[in-house]
């Protein structure tokens, strides 16, 4: 619709991907070389465990352009109006993308005159070099996949947060990601607090189009320095025909904190890892995630709370509802190195199985190195119970008001961690648009 | 207006199994019914059943407030139209709060046409109002912040379920042994409670099998139930006897209806 090259993720197509783009030769020779690898690569097939679950027979990206900077014709109101957190927030600064294209970056001055940087990660690979080589996919493995290669081969777009020293952002900065309809996002997110910074960040993926189809082949970076404090909020509303593949991973060093809530309501088929990396004494993770699917939704979740260091929390919570046909996947790990003494993890998943025919597959896992440690996890899996439907209903609710007060009970306690109303307003809303009328 | 609640010749079936075997009970707006029998007769069936539960399918007979016929209703209808029950086993609903649900259900009951997605009563109105009927029943206002009979002791459900009939103002209430599980302080409490919100006021059919509270709601029938149909109707003298002497003299009456409550137990007993 709005992408009019017609290169692919092909040889030629990569070709004139780099050709397009006037890019520093450092970078140049990393997509190479990360293109070299993809090539060298198959794609995953279902014997391989993290796709045991996952079938991606479907997805054929050649029917995907790779991101070009040819302009698009949507007009940037028609992207501000996808969003869905900004809603009577005061930012500090925000990002627009538009098919991995940025159509708007902004940061306030006071926060630029503190040597905030905020803003398209492709322009900071001129201005910034030396700070984005250091760190630009120093967390994540680019050879994890296939897909990981690819994402950074053609990354695009893409954002930057970097909060120096002890400088504490007060108010949230926002990412709006959209997708148009039949459009490629290759966005790479990197956050780099140092020691003693602060920020909240709020990042939504959204669509034009709800039922166009689409792709995100995405990473996420996040490094936290020690006694740094990220609050980090990710709404996933793809349209429903769009495939979603993500590398999503944090390092948090000593007596930092990371809250890190997801919500993952949108897509066709979302395969993603998340990994929160605990490598300095004293660092604390605490990561949520809703999901809510419907209709013939694929949601997979790998995570991972990795303990390299002694005296660590992760905490872990995900809650999943899953109505119509709909699946999610969740196969969680609890990692704990043997120098990583005194570690406390915690890590469960709840599900709440809406249809006959919708499924929830929850796979929780430890692997322990350590001896003086205290892990727990736990998974439950329930249907919607028609006794709470009936009662409810005595009451004066409708099937479908009562279903969905249901569904937003389930998801109350991940909504309780979440301290900023628009994020609360938006998914309780995403969550109530979601729910449909059974019988 | 005066309303009346008609139930005629009611045939329920659980499964394939006959639980009511027709039922005949007219409750008009203001009286006082009490409904006993012994256990596993077919009280919390009938009340289900009136309420549109949808294990409970009906067989045969006729249910009718006023002029509407209540069997075509929806369960949510019937709320709206003036029908309450309180549950002997109330449902809990995690993380659902009881202020909000009761905010939804007391703006669906208070405007049944009202539509989804339309405002609820305004919130400082609401809380207000809620606030003084909870202090009225002697309740912490800390109660309407918990979830949903979620954890709640049995004593503290029944309550809740009084604070519901409280609420919704119902034309007819049935009440389904809210006076179980309660101390004897509670018991008084709650016997009060619902002689001065219900008591004359709206239609009530009171099940129960202790005295205390009919002797605050004085009832002017008294049903026995037994084998699934109302075998005997009285006055107040008759919940008397049956609190002083048990079902024996109602057992031997009614060898049939005993013969089957006898086989409904049996069954459950192998189910
Ligand atoms: N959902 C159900 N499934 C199977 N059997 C049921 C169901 N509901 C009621 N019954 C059976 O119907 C009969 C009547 O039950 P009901 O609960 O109406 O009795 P009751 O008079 O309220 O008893 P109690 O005084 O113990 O509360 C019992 O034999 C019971 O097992
Ligand atoms: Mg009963």
């Amino acid at each position: 619709m709005t992408t009019t090259t017609l290169s692919t993720f092909d040889a030629a197509g990569f070709e004139s991907f780099l050709q397009e783009r006037q890019e520093p030769q450092w970078l140049k020779e990393m997509r190479q070389q990360a293109w070299n690898q993809a090539e060298a690569m198959q794609w995953p097939e279902r014997r391989h465990e993290e796709w045991l679950r996952t079938d991606i027979r479907m997805f054929q990206i050649n029917r995907f352009g790779i991101p070009s900077s040819v302009a698009s014709d949507v007009e940037p109101e028609q992207v501000a109006e996808a969003h869905q957190l900004r809603a009577g927030v005061e930012t500090a600064g925000q990002i627009e993308t538009l098919d991995s294209q940025i159509v708007n970056a902004s940061l306030k001055e006071t926060w630029k005159e503190r040597g905030v940087l905020f803003g398209s990660l492709e322009d900071h690979c001129e201005s910034q070099a030396d700070l984005v080589r250091e760190y630009l996919f120093s967390v994540t493995n680019t050879e994890h996949d296939k897909f990981a290669a690819l994402h950074a081969a053609t990354w695009a777009g893409g954002q930057i947060l970097y909060v120096p020293r002890g400088v504490v952002i007060d108010e949230p900065l926002h990412i709006g990601s959209v997708l148009s309809g039949g459009g490629t996002d290759t966005t790479h997110t990197l956050v780099i607090l140092e020691e003693g910074a602060e920020a909240t960040l709020l990042h939504e993926c959204n669509c034009l189009d709800p039922s166009a189809s689409g792709l995100h082949l995405g990473g996420i970076e996040i490094i936290q320095k020690p006694n740094s404090h990220l609050r980090y909020v990710n709404l996933q509303e793809w349209g429903h025909k769009t495939f979603n593949f993500a590398m999503q991973k944090a390092t948090v060093d000593r007596d930092a904190t990371l809250q890190w809530t997801l919500a993952a309501m949108g897509s066709q088929l979302t395969k993603v890892n998340q990994s929160v990396d605990l490598v300095g004494p004293g660092a604390n993770s605490q990561v949520n995630g809703v999901m809510f699917t419907e209709a013939r939704q694929h949601i997979a979740y790998h995570t991972l709370q990795h303990h390299k260091a002694p005296n660590c929390r992760s905490d872990f919570l995900y809650k999943s509802a899953q109505q119509d046909n709909s699946r999610t996947v969740w196969r969680g790990m609890i990692k704990v190195d043997p120098e990583a003494q005194k570690t406390d993890g915690y890590q469960r998943n709840d599900n709440l199985v809406l249809s006959s025919n919708a499924r929830a597959d929850s796979i929780p896992g430890l692997e322990i190195e350590a001896d003086d440690v205290r892990c727990t996890h736990g998974s439950t899996t329930a249907k919607v119970d028609e006794e709470q439907i009936f009662y409810a209903r005595c009451r004066g609710f409708t099937r479908k008001e009562a279903t969905r007060m249901i569904v937003s009970g389930f998801f109350q306690q991940i909504f309780d961690r979440i301290t900023i109303d628009s994020v609360r307003d938006a998914l309780g809303d995403a969550i109530a648009r979601q729910v449909r009328e059974y019988d | 207006m005066n309303h009346i609640l008609k139930i005629e010749d009611l045939h329920v079936t659980v499964g394939d199994k006959p639980i009511l075997r027709g039922v005949n009970l007219t409750i008009q707006h203001g009286e006082t019914h009490a409904l006993m029998g012994p256990n596993g007769s077919g009280k919390s069936t009938l009340g289900l059943a009136i309420m549109g539960h949808p294990g409970y399918e009906i067989t045969g007979g006729k249910i009718h407030l006023n002029d509407q016929d209540v069997l075509e209703m929806e369960a949510d209808e019937r709320a709206r139209a003036g029908i309450f029950l309180a549950f002997q086993r109330p449902m809990a609903i995690p993380g659902v709060k009881m202020a909000d649900f009761l905010r939804h259900a007391t703006t669906n009951i208070r405007r049944p046409d009202r539509k989804e997605g339309e405002e609820l009563i305004p919130m400082r109105e609401f809380r207000k109002e809620l606030k003084d009927r909870m202090a009225h029943l002697r309740m912490d206002v800390e109660f309407a912040r918990r979830y949903v009979n979620d954890g709640f002791s049995g004593g503290e459900m029944k309550r809740a379920e009084i604070l519901q009939l409280a609420m919704l103002q119902p034309k007819f209430a049935i009440l389904d042994e809210t006076d179980s599980g309660l101390d004897a302080d509670a018991v008084r409490l709650a016997s009060e409670s619902i002689a001065e919100i219900g008591h004359q006021k709206m239609g009530l059919l009171i099940i129960t099998h202790h005295d205390k509270l009919l002797e605050h709601n004085p009832p002017q029938f008294t049903h026995v139930m037994l084998g699934g149909r109302i075998v005997e109707t009285g006055g107040p003298e008759l919940a008397d006897e049956l609190h002083e002497n048990g079902y024996d003299r109602i057992r031997k009456t009614y060898p049939e209806a005993e013969a089957a409550n006898q086989e409904m137990l049996a069954e459950e007993a192998t189910a």
